[in-house]
């Protein structure tokens, strides 16, 4: 939808900024980052302790730390989501992007394969954008927004075990675990998760910055203050 | 036997005094979690209802679940239950045998149709029609659809009978199949575990028969009282989990010291069952007191997860993958690392290379 050549001079791609990422998106943006962040480390850690702690038992609580960091991430990670789905409903257009693919339109096709052949430099030309191109948003799709839901979903369905049965997230979330079979099960495929997340921050972290060097507009300053901003006039 | 003896008459018949009838009520209550007044409620349900028969079929397994059913802790269980339970039919335990065996089922099905509880140990293969289980000339698929047609209700015990366990491993060539996806029109209650817990077994059976229904069940059909918990939540090693104190090899200090097991692959943080706190052999030990890992028999799976001995285990995917999500995900993250690496350097050249042509790039 937004893989369009600006057409004329009046055309709001061809303004020099756009207010593309409102407030609550930005702030969601950071939330999930620094949280994914701290989720990642600590859920490492849980996996793969670290070495073992001489002294009394009472002394330490290393591991009840480590949980219980993952735990209080983990409640900013989901109810940031939570408060974000509520924006992509209220919020502009953009904040619409990451939860849907719009695989019936022509056009987001033919957006996808050019972006496509220009990251693969079969195509020199950049389209100018304002939310995400077709192929950063079915990225953001598939390997953010599903994988967060996929993420909270196992993630509370594991906390539902320690919290007991019949608590809220047993009766939330317990039918997870049954789906994908045991619990060893599911904390393997959360563990999983985790690095599919990693690997797209990788690949977004690249793209931003790559976008923001040599794209024709700003990304990494847009997350930051909101306003998108291009760098020629042309269409 | 006729239908009319209650369970109480039973036990008298066999020998059990009236003040130890009591203290088997008693402690079965209190083993279900209950309270005291339901010692009395246990009693006169046992006084007053006809005694209901129980058929023990057993298929693909080791009869570790006969073994540890007939070491009950409970003081009497032995006596008790066996008496109560009345097993009409056991392959492994019961005196008939031949025909004289099998014509009790016949018996059983005329007397008690839709009345008596089947117990299975073990389950079916079903390959080649079921081939790989005979028993009195019959594929033992054969005989547990037509005992399950007629019973009341089932019972799967052990892990063999609940998920599949060790012949239903990858890659299952009998096609060993858990009783539920066998028989899907009667209620199943699983007990997993391999074996289960005698005291769970028995107090599982003790439940039924007295109050004629299944106790409450989880999503996957299994005993709330026994299984709503990880034998982490209550293991008395859980300090030291903790606090980050852990076993690192079986030699070290920290395995003189009890230490948590975690890091030499303790299954406890995923497996349901009452270990920890009933534990094993009358209350004596259980795996982790004796200073090993739990190995998460009462999970399904628990033979296709790869290392006994290691913290992440394997992705299950039909038992195909032999890697861990570490192992996985580290090649994924670092593939995705060398590919924006080398994208990072292509783009740099095609960027230098457009810039002296122009900044024909925009």
């Amino acid at each position: 939808m937004n893989s369009k050549v600006a057409s004329g001079p009046h055309d709001p791609a061809n303004q020099r900024a756009v207010y593309v990422f409102e407030a609550p998106v930005r702030l969601w943006h950071w939330l999930h980052a620094f949280s994914f962040a701290a989720l990642a480390v600590t859920g490492y850690l849980i996996a793969n302790p670290l070495p073992s702690l001489a002294g009394e038992a009472s002394d330490h609580f290393l591991m009840g730390d480590i949980r219980l960091i993952h735990f209080i991430s983990a409640y900013v990670f989901a109810i940031g989501f939570a408060v974000r789905v509520y924006w992509a409903l209220v919020g502009n257009r953009y904040a619409r992007e990451i939860f849907y693919l719009p695989f019936w339109r022509p056009s987001w096709w033919k957006g996808l394969f050019y972006e496509i052949g220009f990251y693969l430099f079969l195509t020199r030309r950049q389209h100018k954008m304002l939310g995400h191109n077709p192929l950063a948003q079915a990225a953001m799709f598939f390997l953010n927004t599903l994988v967060t839901i996929f993420m909270i979903g196992t993630g509370f369905a594991l906390y539902s075990e320690g919290l007991g049965i019949d608590s809220w997230a047993d009766r939330m979330f317990g039918w997870v675990i049954p789906l994908i079979g045991d619990s060893e099960g599911v904390h393997d495929w959360h563990n999983l998760g985790m690095w599919v997340m990693l690997t797209f921050v990788i690949i977004h972290i690249y793209m931003a910055v790559r976008a923001d060097i040599i794209g024709r507009e700003s990304s990494v300053s847009t997350i930051i203050g909101g306003w998108r901003m291009f760098k020629d006039d042309q269409p | 036997m006729g239908i009319q003896q209650t369970f109480y008459e039973a036990m008298r018949e066999h020998g059990i005094t009236r003040r130890s009838f009591l203290k088997f009520c008693s402690l079965t209550a209190a083993g279900l979690g209950m309270g005291p007044e339901f010692a009395g409620k246990i009693a006169h349900a046992l006084e007053t209802k006809p005694r209901t028969p129980v058929i023990w079929l057993h298929g693909l397994e080791c009869t570790c679940c006969t073994e540890s059913f007939i070491r009950s802790a409970h003081p009497l269980a032995a006596d008790v239950i066996l008496s109560m339970i009345s097993l009409d039919y056991d392959d492994t335990i019961m005196a008939a045998a031949g025909y004289q065996a099998e014509e009790i089922l016949d018996q059983t099905i005329a007397k008690y149709d839709g009345n008596f509880i089947l117990a299975c140990e073990g389950n079916p293969p079903l390959n080649e029609d079921g081939m790989y289980c005979i028993q009195a000339g019959k594929p033992y698929v054969e005989k547990l659809r037509r005992m399950a047609d007629h019973c009341k209700a089932i019972i799967a015990w052990g892990s063999c009978a609940s998920w599949g366990c060790v012949q239903a491993a990858h890659p299952n060539p009998t096609r060993a199949t858990p009783i539920h996806k066998v028989i899907t029109d009667k209620p199943v209650i699983k007990v997993p575990g391999c074996p289960p817990i005698a005291e769970v077994m028995t107090g599982v059976i003790t439940y039924m028969l007295t109050f004629d229904r299944f106790p409450e069940l989880d999503r996957q059909g299994r005993p709330k009282m026994f299984y709503s918990q990880r034998l982490h939540d209550k293991c008395y090693r859980r300090p030291h989990f903790d606090a980050g104190q852990f076993v690192e090899r079986f030699d070290d200090e920290g395995a003189r010291k009890g230490y948590c097991l975690y890091k030499m692959g303790c299954k406890g943080p995923t497996t349901h069952n009452a270990c920890s706190t009933v534990e094993w052999n009358g209350g004596l030990s259980w795996p982790v007191k004796s200073g090993h890992g739990c190995l998460g028999c009462a999970e399904d799976n628990f033979w296709d997860r790869g290392s006994f001995y290691s913290s992440v285990t394997n992705l299950n995917v039909t038992g195909q993958v032999e890697a861990t999500a570490d192992k996985v995900g580290g090649i994924l993250a670092g593939a995705a690392a060398i590919g924006v690496a080398a994208h990072a350097a292509a783009s740099v050249v095609s960027h230098t290379k457009d810039s002296n042509k122009g900044g024909a790039q925009q």
